[in-house]
C-alpha cells in the first residue's frame, strides 16, 4: 500500500498508469474485439469535458458480461417490484422463475387485507406446442385464472425471446381481457433481444407505466411539499430511509418509483409538485414525459452518501423556497449528524487512503463514490453495465448522441401537454424563476466530470478485464454484483454487492451511510484473508509478503 | 375464489386450483441444468446460444447457490440476429472465449430463443471447425429449449452428449476403471462418492464433477476456468471401464441412456441404481462397487453402516409414524422418499415440477408400505404443493429455499436440500449419499422434529 503522499500524486495508487493498465486489458483480444472494448474504455483524461465514451453498444458474443436482457431491465427491475399488480411473464419457465423475488425490492403491505403480489411467479410456461401453434389463448386463460383467484387491481404482462419471435400479440390479448373483466391490463413488449443490455427494459416499462398508469387519478393530494422519487427501487430498504429522512423535513413522497410502491400511488403520482431522479438511466424518461405532460419539473438527487444526501436536501428545499422548510432541512441535516460524526471519525481511521473500485448499475458505480470519499477513501476506476453515454458524460451529450439500430428499435413516445393538467400548480413560473438565479433543472452531470483525472472508466467491464485490474493495482474492495462477487474475493479482494447489498442495507441516506460505512470498515479490516495462508507453507522469504499482502502468494 | 381465501403469502387456501398458469414453478430452465454439467468438466466453458439474459440469470442463480465464480459466455443476440439466425455471432462469441479462456472445451447448450428460430447448432458448429481446419478446442452440443423439460432434463441431456461425443468405443478394459454418471447432487456428495470408490480401490472417471469448480479453495492466482472437473480424455476413455454405475431412479427405466451407449459400443457394464441414500439404496451401491472391484465391504464402511442401524435404532422413537412432503428434481424426490419410507417417516407429499411418466408407480417401488396415502404429483408448482401441504399439514418438509413461504405460513419444519439454497449457508455442501451421507441426514431430520417439538411445546424442556 502506498502513502497517502503518492496516492495524491497518482490517481491510480503506486500501481501501473490508467493508461498502461487499459493498454494491458486490451492487448489479449482479437483486433476487432480490440477495437470494440478500446472504446468502452478511457482514461478520464479531461474530466471537466469528458471524452465520448463507446457506451450503450452491442455486447461482444463470447465476452462474460454482466449485463441482463431488456425483460430483466423491464419486469425484474422497473415494474416487478410494484407489489399489488399481479406480474405474469409469457414464456417458458426461466424467465419468470429467475426473476422471482431475486432482487432485494423490499415491500410492505398497506392493508392486513392485500396480498402481496411479489410473493408470487406467474407463468405461462410455454411448452412446445404453444411455440408451434401460438400462445395467446394460454396467456388469456392465464389472466382469467389470475383475476378469479385475486382479483388484483391490475395485471402486467411480460413477453420473453420466444413470444415476439411466433408473433403473439399480448397486447391484444391485454385489451380484450381488459375490457372483459374491467380491471386494467396491460402488456410489455421487452422480449430479451430487445436492445443491448437490461437499458431497453427500463425504457420499454418507463413506456409503458407511463401510457397505463400515470395519471389515471386525480384524487388531490393534501401536502405542503409533495414529490415523487423516481428511480429508487427499495433495494435493502434504502427508500424508506429516504422517506424518513424527507418525512423529518416536513416533505410528502407520493410515490416512489418504483420501490416499495403501490399501483394506486402510480396512478396519483402526477400530482407531485416536484419529481427528484435517483437512478437517471433508468427513469429519466418518466421525469421527461411527466413534465411534458404535466409540467412537473425534475432534477438529479443523490442520496446515497452524506454530502450527497445533504446536498440533494438542500436542494428540494431551495426548490420549494420556503424559508421554513429550508431552515427544517437544516435542523434535520444536523439532528442526523449527531450519529454520523462519530462512525465517519472512527472508520476513516482505517479506511483512508485505501482504493476501491466500482462496476455496477447505472448509477450506483456513481453514486456510491459519494459514500467511499466521505470515508477518505479513493475511487480508482469505475464503470457502469449497462448505463449510455448521458450517464457517463452528462446530459449535454443527448443531442450528439448517434441513435442506432437497437435503440430507434424502441419506441419513443409522442407526448403533449395535458390540455387540462398541464401546469395545475404553477411549477413553471417557479422552475423560470429558479433557474435564472442559476438552479440546474433536468441536469446530469454524469460520473466522469466526478471522477480523479487520470483514473479509469470502464464500460460494460469483462472478467478478464477485471481480473487485469485487481493483478496490477489490487484495489482494497471493489463494489460489484454477485456475477463477480466470487471472481473478485477468490482474488483476495473483498466485494460488495452493490445491486443486492449481499444481505445488507438500508444504505441509502443517514442511517444508510452509517451501515456502509460499517459495512466497508468490516470487510477492508478483516483478518480472514491472512487466514489463506496455512503457518507450515510459509518460509523466511515470503514471511514478510505474507504479513503485509492480504492475498495468499501463488 | 375471493381474495378472502387467500393467505398472507397468497397462496390459495381452499377450492379447485387453476391449471393454466404455472404459479410459483418447483422447476428451473434446462440450459441451467446444461450448464451445471459443463461445469463439471475440466477446463469447459459453458456457452449458451441465445440472448444474453439466459447466461446472465443461470449465472445469477448457480453463483447464489454455489457461492463460486460461474462464467458462462453467450452469443448476446441482438434483435437483428433473432431475424436472421445467430451463425455470425456463435462464430465471434466462440472467437472471444478461446481468446480470452483458452478453454479445453466448450460446452455449448440452446436457449428458447434460438431454439425457436430454428438455428442449426451441428451446422454452425461444423462450418466454425471447418474455417478454422478444427484448430482450437472441441465443441460439444446439447438442444436445451425451456419449452421442453426441466433443468434436470438439461443436466441429463448434458451427460448424455458428452458421451456420444467424445467416449471412443473400446474393447480393451483397465482392471479397477469404473465409471459413475451422477444426478444433481451437492459437491460433497460427488467428493463422498469418489471416496466410496477409492475404497474399493476403483478409480473412477465421475461425469460431471463440480466438486472443485463449484466448490473451490481460495486461489493463490487466478483461474479464468476453475480449477478440477472430468478431463476431456477421461470422458474419452470411459470405453476402457469395466462398468457403469448410472445414478437415479428414473433413469433406470430407460433405454439409451450414457450408460447404455457404453454398454453398447464398448461392452461396459451398466449398473443402474437409486440414489445412495439410506442403508438399502447404499448396499445397493455398495454391493455393485464389490462385484466391479472384487473387493470386500472395506472395515471403515462396515463401521459406518453399523453406526448408521445404531442411530436409526435410537431415534426411532422421535420419526416414527411422522409425515413430510418432498419437492425438487425427480430423482431427488425419489432418493427422499425412499429414504424417509425406511426410517419410519411417511412421504404423503411427493412433488416434482418435472413432468414424469408413470411418477406414482415410480415412487412405489421405493415406499415400504405402498402409497395408497402418498400424493405424487408431478408437472406441478408450488402454488398445489401449498395447497396440498396445508390440507394434509406434514411434520416435514424437505426441498429448496423455495418452500420457505409455506413453511413460515404453517410453522412446520423446512430441512433445504437441492437447489436453489439461497436462504441458508453451505447448500453447496450437504452430504446425503453413503452411509455417511444416510446418517448426517437422518440427524438433520431428527432435529429438525425435535427442534419444532421442543419449540412448540408448553414446558420447554431442554431434556428431551
Amino acid at each position: 500500500m502506498s502513502d497517502e503522499t503518492a496516492q495524491n500524486d497518482f490517481p491510480m495508487g503506486d500501481g501501473p498508469s490508467a493508461a498502461e493498465t487499459r493498454e494491458k486489458m486490451l492487448e489479449v483480444y482479437p483486433k476487432k474485439t480490440q477495437r470494440k472494448r478500446g472504446k468502452q474504455m478511457l482514461v478520464n483524461e479531461t474530466p471537466e469535458t469528458p471524452a465520448a465514451i463507446g457506451a450503450n453498444s452491442r455486447t461482444v458474443p463470447g465476452i462474460i458480461t454482466q449485463r441482463g436482457c431488456s425483460y430483466a431491465g423491464c419486469k425484474g427491475v422497473v415494474i416487478g417490484p410494484i407489489y399489488d399488480i399481479l406480474h405474469i411473464t409469457h414464456g417458458p419457465i426461466g424467465c419468470g422463475w429467475y426473476s422471482w423475488l431475486s432482487r432485494r425490492n423490499m415491500t410492505k403491505i398497506r392493508h392486513p387485507e392485500e396480498t402481496n403480489y411479489l410473493q408470487y411467479s406467474m407463468s405461462t410456461d410455454m411448452q412446445e406446442d404453444h411455440i408451434v401453434f401460438g400462445g395467446e389463448k394460454q396467456l388469456e386463460q392465464a389472466i382469467q385464472e389470475a383475476y378469479d383467484e385475486f382479483k388484483p387491481k391490475a395485471i402486467s404482462v411480460y413477453a420473453t425471446c420466444p413470444v415476439g419471435l411466433i408473433g403473439d400479440d399480448i397486447h391484444a390479448v391485454c385489451r380484450k381481457m381488459k375490457e372483459k373483466l374491467g380491471i386494467n391490463i396491460f402488456g410489455f413488449s421487452c422480449e430479451g433481444y430487445k436492445g443491448v443490455s437490461q437499458s431497453a427494459g427500463h425504457h420499454i416499462a418507463n413506456n409503458g407505466v407511463f401510457k397505463h398508469m400515470i395519471g389515471l387519478d386525480d384524487t388531490p393530494v393534501e401536502a405542503k411539499y409533495k414529490l415523487n422519487v423516481l428511480g429508487e427501487y427499495n433495494i435493502g430498504g434504502d427508500a424508506w430511509e429516504i422517506d424518513r429522512i424527507l418525512r423529518l423535513c416536513g416533505i410528502h413522497i407520493i410515490g416512489t418509483l418504483s420501490g416499495g410502491v403501490s399501483y394506486d400511488e402510480i396512478c396519483n403520482c402526477h400530482n407531485a409538485d416536484l419529481n427528484v431522479v435517483m437512478c437517471h438511466r433508468s427513469i429519466n424518461y418518466m421525469a421527461e414525459m411527466m413534465e411534458q405532460k404535466f409540467g412537473i419539473p425534475w432534477f438529479k438527487v443523490n442520496f446515497i452518501g452524506i454530502e450527497g444526501t445533504k446536498k440533494s436536501l438542500r436542494k428540494i428545499a431551495k426548490y420549494f423556497g420556503d424559508k421554513e422548510l429550508i431552515d427544517r432541512v437544516e435542523e434535520v441535516i444536523a439532528m442526523e449528524m449527531v450519529d454520523v460524526r462519530p462512525v465517519i471519525a472512527d472508520v476513516t481511521t482505517r479506511t483512508k487512503g485505501k482504493k476501491a473500485a466500482l462496476f455496477v448499475g447505472g448509477s450506483r458505480a456513481h453514486h456510491y463514490q459519494d459514500l467511499f470519499s466521505d470515508m477518505g477513501m479513493k475511487t480508482i476506476a469505475a464503470g457502469y453495465e449497462f448505463a449510455h453515454r448521458d450517464d457517463y458524460e452528462g446530459r449535454d451529450v443527448l443531442p450528439s448522441i448517434k441513435i442506432d439500430a437497437d435503440s430507434r428499435n424502441i419506441e419513443e413516445l409522442d407526448v403533449k401537454a395535458d390540455p387540462e393538467r398541464f401546469n395545475l400548480r404553477k411549477t413553471q413560473e417557479r422552475k423560470v424563476a429558479l433557474e435564472e438565479s442559476g438552479f440546474d433543472f433536468s441536469d446530469y452531470e454524469g460520473m466522469m466530470r466526478q471522477m480523479a483525472k487520470d483514473t479509469l472508466v470502464i464500460d460494460d467491464i469483462s472478467h478478464h478485464e477485471l481480473e487485469k485490474l485487481i493483478e496490477l493495482h489490487k484495489p482494497d474492495v471493489i463494489g460489484s454484483g454477485i456475477k463477480d462477487k466470487y471472481v473478485i474475493e477468490k482474488m483476495g479482494v473483498p466485494c460488495k454487492q452493490l445491486h443486492s447489498y449481499d444481505y445488507g442495507g438500508p444504505y441509502a441516506g443517514f442511517k444508510g451511510a452509517i451501515n456502509f460505512f460499517k459495512e466497508i470498515d468490516r470487510m477492508i479490516s478483516s483478518k480472514v484473508w491472512k487466514l489463506t495462508r496455512a503457518p507450515w507453507k510459509d518460509d523466511s522469504d515470503s514471511q514478510s509478503t505474507a504479513a503485509k499482502e492480504p492475498v495468499a502468494v501463488s | 375464489m375471493n381474495p378472502d381465501n387467500t393467505t398472507a403469502q397468497g397462496t390459495p387456501a381452499e377450492g379447485e386450483l387453476p391449471a393454466s398458469a404455472t404459479r410459483n414453478a418447483c422447476k428451473l430452465c434446462s440450459p441451467l441444468g446444461a450448464a451445471m454439467v459443463f461445469k463439471g468438466v475440466r477446463s469447459c466453458l459453458p456457452f449458451l446460444h441465445g440472448s444474453q439474459g439466459c447466461a446472465t440469470y443461470i449465472r445469477r442463480y448457480m453463483i447464489s447457490h454455489f457461492r463460486e465464480p460461474v462464467d458462462i459466455a453467450s452469443s448476446s443476440f441482438s434483435e437483428e440476429d433473432a431475424i436472421f439466425g445467430g451463425a455470425r455471432n456463435f462464430e465471434q462469441g466462440v472467437e472471444n472465449v478461446i481468446s480470452q479462456y483458452q478453454p479445453e472445451l466448450i460446452g455449448v447448450a440452446t436457449t428458447c430463443l434460438s431454439e425457436t428460430i430454428g438455428d442449426n447448432m451441428l451446422g454452425m458448429i461444423k462450418s466454425y471447425q471447418d474455417k478454422h481446419n478444427s484448430s482450437g478446442p472441441p465443441l460439444v452440443h446439447v438442444s436445451t429449449p425451456a419449452y421442453t423439460g426441466t433443468h434436470s432434463d438439461g443436466y441429463y441431456g448434458a451427460i448424455d452428449q458428452l458421451v456420444r461425443t467424445f467416449a471412443k468405443p473400446m474393447t480393451a478394459k483397465i482392471a479397477g476403471h469404473v465409471n459413475i454418471l451422477p444426478a444433481m447432487m451437492s459437491c460433497a456428495d460427488l467428493r463422498h462418492l469418489r471416496e466410496l470408490c477409492e475404497l474399493y480401490q476403483l478409480s473412477p472417471t465421475i461425469l460431471p464433477d463440480y466438486s472443485a469448480t463449484l466448490e473451490g479453495s481460495s486461489w493463490g492466482e487466478y483461474h479464468r476456468i476453475s480449477p478440477g472437473g472430468t478431463s476431456l480424455e477421461e470422458i474419452e476413455e470411459m470405453g476402457s471401464a469395466t462398468a457403469t454405475i448410472e445414478i437415479g431412479h428414473t433413469r433406470a427405466y430407460l433405454k439409451n441412456t450414457p450408460a447404455d451407449y457404453l454398454e453398447k459400443t464398448s461392452s461396459v457394464k451398466r449398473h443402474a441404481l437409486g440414489w445412495p441414500l439410506g442403508i438399502r439404496h447404499t448396499d445397493q451401491f455398495v454391493t455393485s462397487l464389490s462385484q466391479i472391484s472384487g473387493n470386500r465391504l472395506p472395515e471403515s464402511l462396515k463401521d459406518e453402516r453399523g453406526r448408521l442401524v445404531d442411530a436409526y435404532a435410537d431415534a426411532h422413537k422421535y420419526v416414527s409414524g411422522k409425515t413430510a412432503a418432498i419437492f425438487g428434481e425427480p430423482d431427488l424426490v425419489i432418493a427422499q422418499a425412499a429414504f424417509l419410507s425406511e426410517i419410519g417417516i411417511r412421504p404423503i407429499i411427493c412433488a416434482t415440477g418435472a413432468k414424469v411418466k408413470k411418477w406414482k408407480q415410480l415412487l412405489s417401488s421405493e415406499i415400504e408400505g405402498g402409497v395408497a396415502d402418498v400424493e405424487a404429483l408431478s408437472g406441478t408448482d408450488h402454488a398445489k404443493i401449498s395447497a396440498r401441504i396445508r390440507e394434509l399439514k406434514p411434520d416435514l418438509i424437505l426441498g429448496s429455499s423455495k418452500g420457505y413461504p409455506i413453511a413460515r405460513e404453517l410453522s412446520i419444519p423446512l430441512l433445504r436440500i437441492g437447489f436453489p439454497i439461497h436462504d441458508r449457508f453451505g447448500g453447496q455442501r450437504i452430504l446425503q449419499v453413503g452411509y455417511r451421507g444416510t446418517l448426517a441426514a437422518f440427524d438433520r431430520v431428527v432435529n429438525a422434529l425435535l427442534e419444532n417439538k421442543q419449540d412448540t411445546s408448553e414446558t420447554g424442556y431442554s431434556y428431551l
